[in-house]
Order: structure tokens, then sequence, then C-alpha cells
């Protein structure tokens, strides 16, 4: 296969784009595309003070990488969660972000859930009825309500996440196969703070297909973690992403399809307010001011144990 | 016996040989898995599906998808 750009030999293939690349056009490709996707859904402009939360995948550090070669003032933020699952994840994924950090002289905030909360993940999970089974509930609550608390505390005006096409994708399968009305109401590529507490968020990344992201941080040089969280073992996202790369294998483009066509009917008014109930009804968490549904405290509050 | 040597294909943890002369899209055909899972890599270097794979080849496929 040849380079679609300069016709030498191509390292990648990117079918749903008709797109053959050399090393060389796929790392100017990759940023081209994301930079689009900035302008497009008006994620943010080069004044703007970024937050970008990095886990020490390839997703997310990628993303810092491509924001910073963009021009864009960018920081990062990482959460240690306090998992280990016998491949020390959380040490390793911490030490691959600052070592990413540092070899671009870029800022990277921590925030360390065990020394802050007392607990790991794996320990807040075995206490409480949330965590039963997997942790990954708990700690998919526990990264949101951190990454809004440090990105208002220190003042981004928005965060963004590594989440690619496929993450994307696979969540709105899921919540289209319920038919999850409110949640595919509030799915797209920006989030905006019109609720108390609650930062700005976009993902930059919501039309790049994870095979993309890999090829950029290998042809990169970009040292990410390749073991996986030991709780990802298993988890229905990956089966969905498999089944829809399943569907993408038969038809090239398909992914991208369903998740660009879902976002223009959503543009056309498919997924009414209506269709999102919790929303107005929330209100300002009385203790850690961060906008919440559920009566009272918001969830995080409540699990960490009461008032804080 | 065959007189050639075998394709390498390692993946995590597990691995597989296949026949020579073949592209690398019907390689991963063979072994179950689908090009759009996984980068392909050779000697460290990515290579597309439509490559020929010569005898004594070692692929070493990185993969894509992360859960949680
Ligand atoms: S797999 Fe679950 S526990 Fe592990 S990082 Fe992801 S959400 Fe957290
Ligand atoms: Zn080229
Ligand atoms: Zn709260």
């Amino acid at each position: 296969m040849k380079c679609t750009k300069c016709g030498g030999k191509a390292v990648i293939s990117v079918l749903q784009h008709h797109l053959g690349l050399c090393k060389e056009h796929y790392l100017e490709w990759v940023p081209g595309q994301v930079a689009r996707a900035i302008q497009k859904y008006r994620m943010f402009a080069k004044t703007d003070r970024i937050l970008a939360a990095v886990s020490g995948g390839k997703d997310s550090l990628s993303l810092w990488d491509i924001l910073h070669r963009l021009g864009y003032q960018v920081d990062g933020l990482y959460i240690c969660l306090g998992i280990d699952g016998g491949v020390n994840y959380s040490n390793e994924s911490q030490r691959l972000s600052q070592q990413f950090a540092a070899q671009h002289g870029l800022t990277l905030h921590v925030v360390d859930i065990p020394q802050v909360y007392g607990e790991s993940i794996p320990q807040i999970a075995s206490r409480t009825f949330r965590g039963r089974g997997a942790p990954c509930s708990v700690c998919g609550l526990a990264k949101r309500h951190e990454m809004n608390r440090l990105a208002r505390d220190l003042g981004y005006d928005v965060l963004v996440t590594g989440h690619n096409l496929d993450d994307e994708a696979a969540v709105l399968f899921s919540n289209t196969l319920r038919w999850a009305g409110g949640f595919l109401a509030r799915q797209g590529p920006v989030l905006e703070a019109d609720q108390p507490g609650l930062a700005r968020k976009a993902k930059p990344l919501c039309r790049m297909y994870e095979r993309d992201m890999t090829a950029y941080a290998l042809l990169r040089g970009i040292e990410y973690i390749y073991d996986e969280c030991p709780y990802a073992l298993g988890a229905t996202s990956i089966y969905y992403k498999e089944l829809l790369n399943k569907l993408e294998s038969d038809q090239p483009g398909a992914k991208l399809n369903f998740y660009l066509s879902f976002l223009q009917a959503k543009e056309g008014g498919l997924f009414a307010p209506q269709a999102d109930p919790d929303r107005a009804q929330m209100h300002p968490c009385p203790s850690c001011g961060q906008s919440t549904t559920a009566e009272g405290l918001c969830s995080f509050c409540r699990m960490m144990g009461g008032e804080s | 016996m065959t007189d050639w040597q075998p394709v390498k294909i390692i993946t995590r943890g597990k691995e597989y040989e296949v026949r020579p002369g073949m592209a690398v899209k019907h390689a991963l055909e063979k072994i179950n898995i689908l090009p759009e899972s996984v980068i392909v890599t050779r000697n460290g270097e990515l290579i597309t599906e439509d490559e020929l794979l010569a005898p004594g080849d070692v692929l070493k496929l990185v993969m894509v998808i992360s859960g949680g």
C-alpha cells in the first residue's frame, strides 16, 4: 500500500477515510483531524486554560501530546486510584504519565485518592453497595468527582478526556440498546458547564478510532501503559467494542457513521430535553458544591460517608 | 515435513504459526483476529494488511481495545 499523500510506503491504512499513510504523513494527519474536531464542535480556543485527564494510557497521553503540539495551553491531571492487581497498575501508569510530562516540560497535577481520602478505590468498593462485584462504578464516580473538583479549584476553562470514537460508539450502543433517553440526550463531544460546580468538558478524540490512536502512540514513540487495569477484564464496554469492530471489518466506516449520524440526529432534535427529566432537578451538593440529581448529598459525598 | 519456515505471530500471551506467502489480512483471518482490533508490527515497524509474509517473519500484534 502507498501513502495517499506522497506515494511512499504506507505504514497504516485508515480504511474509514480511504487513506494509506506513511509515518511522516500519519503523524501530521492525526493532529490535523483533532484540530478539525476541536473547531467543529467549538471545544476551546488557544486562550483557554485546558486540563487534560491523563491515565498513562495511549489515548490520554496522545491527546496531551497532540494538544501541546497544536499550541494549546494544556496541563495534565493524574488521579491515582490505588489499584495494584498484581501488575502494579496505578504506580506504573503514574510513572509513565510523569515521564511524559517531564520529557515535554509539561505540568502534571497528581491527586492521590488513598492519600486524600484514606482509602484506595478497591477498598471503597469493598465497603460500599455500589462497589459490589466490581469497583468500576465506584472508580468512575470518584474520577468524575475529582476531575470536576480539580478543574474548578485550579481555575481551568475546560477539562478534556481521551475518549476516542470506539469509547463513544460503545457507550452509544449500550445506551441505544436500552433507549436510555437521559444518557443519549447528554452524550456528545462537549458537555457545557451549565450546572453549578461542574466543569466544562470536551472530548477532542471523539472522531478518532481507537486503532488510529494506538498507531499514533506507537509511531510517535509515546511510552504508555499496555497492561489493562485488572478490573477491565470482561467489561461490557470491551464486548461492545468487539461487536462494533466485527461490523467495521465488514463495513469500513460503520462505527464512525453510527456516531456521527447520532450527533446529527440529536442536532435535529431527536433527543429533546424532556428525554432527560433528571437534569431539571439538579441542585448543588451541600457538601462539595457539585451539581447532583440525588436528594441531599451527591453520590460521591454519600459514598465517602457523609459531610466532609 | 515442511521445507519452509513458518511465520510466527505473537500477541498478548499467545503465539500462532501460519504459512508464509499470504498477506497479513489473510493471516489474521486464519487465526481469527479482526484487523480492526490490532496493529501489526514486524521488527518494530508497523505494516499494512496487504503486506506479504516471508518465511521466518515474526509479527507482533499490538492490541488496540482497552476497557474500563
Ligand atoms: S477498569 Fe474499572 S477500576 Fe479499572 S480504571 Fe477502569 S473504571 Fe477504574
Ligand atoms: Zn507520505
Ligand atoms: Zn458532593
